[in-house]
C-alpha cells in the first residue's frame, strides 16, 4: 500500500520524467492533475503505456482503475506507440460530405490498415480527427504534422508513398 | 493604470503606427497557416528588404480575414492607397507584393474583391480585430481599445453596473442553447462564495465548427478581457480557459496572451491598481465531445472522465470544485468588453427582437467561398448561402444546410428565407448551435448525413445513462440497415420511435439532441428514406456502397 509520505521513484531515469514531474507540481500532485499529467507523459513519451500509467496512479494516489478509465474515456490518449509517420484524416462534416471516406477506403486497401490502427511493418498509422477547424481545405489530413488540403486518394497515397520511401 | 492612462498609451501607439508610411499583413490563424503562410511572411519582408522598403514597412502576422477558401491572404496598405487585399499569395509572389508596396501598384493577378457581399455584407464585433493586429502582441490589442472595458469598469463601475449592462445587451450564450448571459452571471453574482470560478468554454467539438479556433487564433486578448470583466462582475478570483488539445496554435497564443497580460498587470493581484484580483489558467481538453456540456466539462478539468451529472445543482450554485462556477462559451465571452465598452443599448440595437447582436458562422461544404463570417442575427440563410457564401460550387442545386453539428438539423429550399436567429432555427426543427454552417448540394445523401451524424453522437456517448448508451447504438443500426437499402418500414418506424425516447428520456444535451438530424431529415426528405427502403430508387448521389 502507498502511504502519503513515502516517495515515489519514476520508472526511469530518463530526463523526460522531470518535465512530467514539473506538470505534477504544478497542478499541485493530487487527482486533480491527472489529465494534465496524462497529457505531459503523452507529450514526452508519444503513448501511455503500463508503467507511466502504474507510475502516474501512485504518484497522484489515484487508483489504477480510474487512472485507465480516464486515459480510455478520451480519445486523444493513446495507450500504443504509432508507426513511424502518422496520417491523420480529418472526418469533420465538411471533409465527410466533401469524400473523407474514399481517403480512408483507399489507405485501408493499399496499406490494410484502418483508423486508429497502425500498419503490420510499423511503418504507418491512420487516425481519424473528428474536425481538424480547416474546413476551407477539406477534406484535408494531416501527414507528420503537415496539412494537406483539397487531397484526393490518388494524390494522398502518391504522397505517403513519398513519405515512406524517403526513409528507406 | 487608470482608463485615462490607458487611453493614452493607446494613443501613443496608434500615433507611433500611424507614422509607419506601409502596412502588410499575413494571415496566420491555422488555414493560412497551412498553406505556408509564416514562410510567405518572412519572404515578403525579405523582399521588402531588397526593394528598400523594410524600414518604413510594418509587417504583422495576423489573425483570420475570412475567406478561408481564397487563403493564404495578404492585406497590403501602401502610402496614401486604399488598402488591396491578394488572395492565393504563394511564396513565389513575395517579391511581387513588395514591388507593390514600393510603386504604389497593385497586383493585379492575386487581388481578392473586397466590395463583394462576402466582405461587404458583414458586420463584425467579435471579429473585429480579427485579420487586423498581431495576436502575440498587447501593444496591438490596446492600441484598438483593448482592455479599456476592464479599466473602466473596475475604477468607475460597480459589478452590479457591469452586470446591468449586460442583461440590457441580451447577450445569449454563443455555444449553442442561448441562454441569456446576464442570468447566467446574476445567478453566480447572488451565490455567496468567497471562492467563485469563470470557466471559458473553447472545447470546440462540433465537427465543422471553427469560429471559436478563429477568435483564439486572432484574438486571444479579448477572451482574458472578457473572463476578467465576468469575474468583476460576479466577485470570480479564478479563471480557466478549457481548450481543446487539438488547437496547438489557440493554446500557444493563448499561453503567450496569459503571459504579456499579467506581466501589464491586466491580470494578477491588485489589477491596475485597484483591490479587484483575478488569474486565469489553461485546461486541456482531451477529446471529448460531451465535455462541451458544462457538468462534463467541469469533471474534466477535476481530472476525472468527462461525464455530466444531472441539474440542479446548476455551476452557479455547485460547480468546480463545488465552488458557485459560471461557464461561458467562446463567442459570448468575445462580445463582453465591446458590450461594456459601447454600452448594452448599442448591442441590443443589433439583431432581432430576441437575438441580439451578432453571430459568427463558419460556411463549409459545398459552398464557393468557405470561411468565417459575421453577420447581424436575423439575416436570412439565402443570403448568407447565396450572396456572402457565393453559391454553389460545380453548377450543382442547393439541397439543405445543416446548422448546429450533431445536434443541429438539416434545413431544405423552403426555409432559405427564414431570419437565422434562435427561435426561428428551433421551430425549423434545427439549432443555433456553435454556428457551424454546412452547405450541402443535389448530390448529398441526406440518409447517409443522417448516419453520419449518428455515429458522431454514438461513440461520443459518455456511457453514463442508458437512453443515449444504447439509444445512439441502436438509431445507428437502423440508419445503416436503411442506408444500405435493406431497411423495412418497421426499421423507420422503431427509428422515429426510438427519436422520441432518446430525446425525452437521456441525461444531458448530448443524448437530447442528437436524434434532430435524424428528424430533421425525416421530417424534410422522408422521400429519400422510403426511397431506399422500396429498393426502387436510389437517390441522387447515394454513396457507392449503396450502388453497389
Amino acid at each position: 500500500m502507498i502511504m502519503p509520505n513515502q516517495k515515489i521513484a519514476p520508472p526511469s531515469d530518463d530526463k523526460r520524467w522531470k518535465v512530467v514531474e514539473t506538470t505534477i507540481r504544478r497542478n499541485g500532485s493530487s487527482s486533480g492533475a491527472l489529465i494534465e499529467t496524462l497529457h505531459s507523459v503523452q507529450e514526452w513519451f508519444g503513448y501511455l503505456d503500463d508503467e507511466a500509467l502504474t507510475y502516474v496512479a501512485q504518484r497522484l494516489m489515484v487508483p489504477m482503475s480510474k487512472v485507465y478509465g480516464v486515459a480510455t474515456f478520451y480519445h486523444f490518449f493513446t495507450l500504443k506507440p504509432g508507426g513511424k509517420h502518422t496520417c491523420v484524416v480529418c472526418n469533420g462534416t465538411a471533409c465527410y460530405i466533401k469524400g473523407a471516406k474514399q481517403l480512408i477506403d483507399a489507405m485501408a486497401e493499399k496499406y490494410d490498415v484502418k483508423p486508429g490502427e497502425t500498419s503490420k511493418d510499423g511503418e504507418l498509422s491512420v487516425l481519424s480527427a473528428r474536425c481538424l477547424g480547416s474546413c476551407g481545405l477539406a477534406p484535408a489530413v494531416v501527414i507528420d504534422g503537415d496539412v494537406k488540403g483539397n487531397i484526393e486518394a490518388d494524390e494522398l497515397l502518391n504522397v505517403l508513398e513519398g513519405v515512406i520511401n524517403n526513409d528507406a | 493604470m487608470t482608463p485615462d492612462e490607458l487611453m493614452d498609451v493607446a494613443q501613443g501607439l496608434q500615433e507611433k503606427d500611424a507614422s509607419i508610411p506601409n502596412h502588410v499583413r499575413v494571415c496566420t490563424a491555422a488555414s493560412c497557416l497551412s498553406l505556408k503562410s509564416d514562410e510567405l511572411a518572412k519572404q515578403i519582408k525579405a523582399e521588402l528588404k531588397e526593394v528598400g522598403k523594410d524600414k518604413d514597412t510594418k509587417v504583422r502576422c495576423v489573425g483570420c480575414m475570412g475567406l478561408c477558401s481564397a487563403g493564404p491572404l495578404v492585406s497590403v496598405e501602401a502610402e496614401d492607397q486604399k488598402p488591396v487585399m491578394y488572395q492565393k499569395v504563394t511564396v513565389e509572389n513575395a517579391p511581387q507584393i513588395a514591388e507593390s508596396v514600393a510603386s504604389g501598384k497593385k497586383v493585379k493577378d492575386l487581388v481578392c474583391d473586397t466590395d463583394s457581399p462576402f466582405f461587404a455584407r458583414q458586420q463584425k464585433i467579435v471579429l473585429e480585430n480579427s485579420g487586423i493586429i498581431d495576436a502575440d502582441d498587447i501593444n496591438d490589442y490596446i492600441a484598438n481599445d483593448g482592455y479599456q472595458a476592464l479599466m473602466t469598469a473596475i475604477s468607475e463601475m460597480q459589478p452590479n453596473e457591469v452586470l446591468d449592462e449586460i442583461t440590457k445587451s441580451g447577450l445569449r450564450g454563443r455555444g449553442g442553447a442561448g441562454f441569456p448571459t446576464g442570468l447566467k452571471w446574476n445567478m453566480l453574482a447572488k451565490t455567496p462564495s468567497d471562492t467563485k470560478y469563470i470557466i471559458c468554454n473553447a472545447d470546440e467539438g462540433d465537427p465543422g465548427a471553427f469560429m471559436d479556433r478563429a477568435i483564439l487564433e486572432s484574438d486571444p486578448h479579448r477572451i482574458l478581457e472578457g473572463m476578467a470583466l465576468a469575474a468583476y462582475a460576479t466577485g470570480a478570483t479564478e479563471g480557466f480557459i478549457y481548450v481543446r488539445a487539438e488547437y496547438p496554435l489557440a493554446i500557444k497564443r493563448l499561453k503567450t496572451a496569459i503571459r504579456l497580460a499579467t506581466k501589464n498587470n491586466f491580470l494578477g493581484s491588485n489589477i491596475g491598481g485597484t483591490k479587484f484580483s483575478f488569474s486565469i489558467d489553461i485546461r486541456l481538453g482531451a477529446g471529448a465531445f460531451v465535455c462541451g456540456e458544462e457538468t462534463a466539462l467541469i469533471a474534466s478539468i477535476e481530472g476525472k472522465r468527462g461525464q455530466p451529472r444531472p441539474r440542479p445543482p446548476f455551476p452557479a450554485e455547485k460547480g468546480l470544485w463545488g465552488q458557485p462556477t459560471s461557464i461561458n462559451n467562446v463567442e459570448t465571452l468575445a462580445n463582453v468588453a465591446p458590450i461594456v465598452r459601447k454600452g448594452g443599448e448599442w448591442f441590443a440595437s443589433i439583431g432581432t427582437n430576441k437575438s441580439k447582436g451578432t453571430k459568427v458562422f463558419a460556411l463549409a461544404g459545398k459552398i464557393n467561398n468557405t470561411g468565417l463570417i459575421e453577420v447581424p442575427m436575423g439575416l436570412s440563410l439565402r443570403e448568407i448561402v447565396f450572396d456572402i457564401g457565393g453559391g454553389i460550387p460545380d453548377g450543382q442545386e442547393f439541397k439543405a444546410v445543416q446548422t448546429g453539428g450533431p445536434s443541429g438539423g438539416c434545413l431544405p429550399e423552403e426555409h432559405l428565407d427564414m431570419g437565422v436567429d434562435y427561435d426561428s432555427l428551433r421551430t425549423a426543427g434545427s439549432i443555433m448551435g456553435s454556428g457551424g454552417m454546412i452547405v450541402m448540394d443535389k448530390t448529398s445523401n441526406m440518409v447517409d448525413v443522417a448516419r453520419f451524424f449518428m455515429e458522431f453522437c454514438m461513440s461520443e456517448s459518455c456511457g453514463k445513462c442508458i437512453p443515449c448508451r444504447v439509444g445512439t447504438y441502436q438509431m445507428h443500426e437502423l440508419l445503416n440497415r436503411i442506408a444500405e437499402g435493406e431497411g423495412t418500414m418497421e426499421d423507420l418506424a422503431k427509428l422515429e420511435e426510438l427519436c422520441e425516447v432518446v430525446a425525452n428520456t437521456s441525461l444531458c444535451g448530448l443524448g437530447q439532441t442528437s436524434p434532430n438530424p435524424v428528424r430533421s431529415t425525416l421530417r424534410y426528405f422522408r422521400h429519400e428514406y422510403l426511397e431506399l427502403i422500396d429498393g426502387k430508387h436510389i437517390p441522387a448521389g447515394a454513396g457507392q456502397e449503396v450502388a453497389s
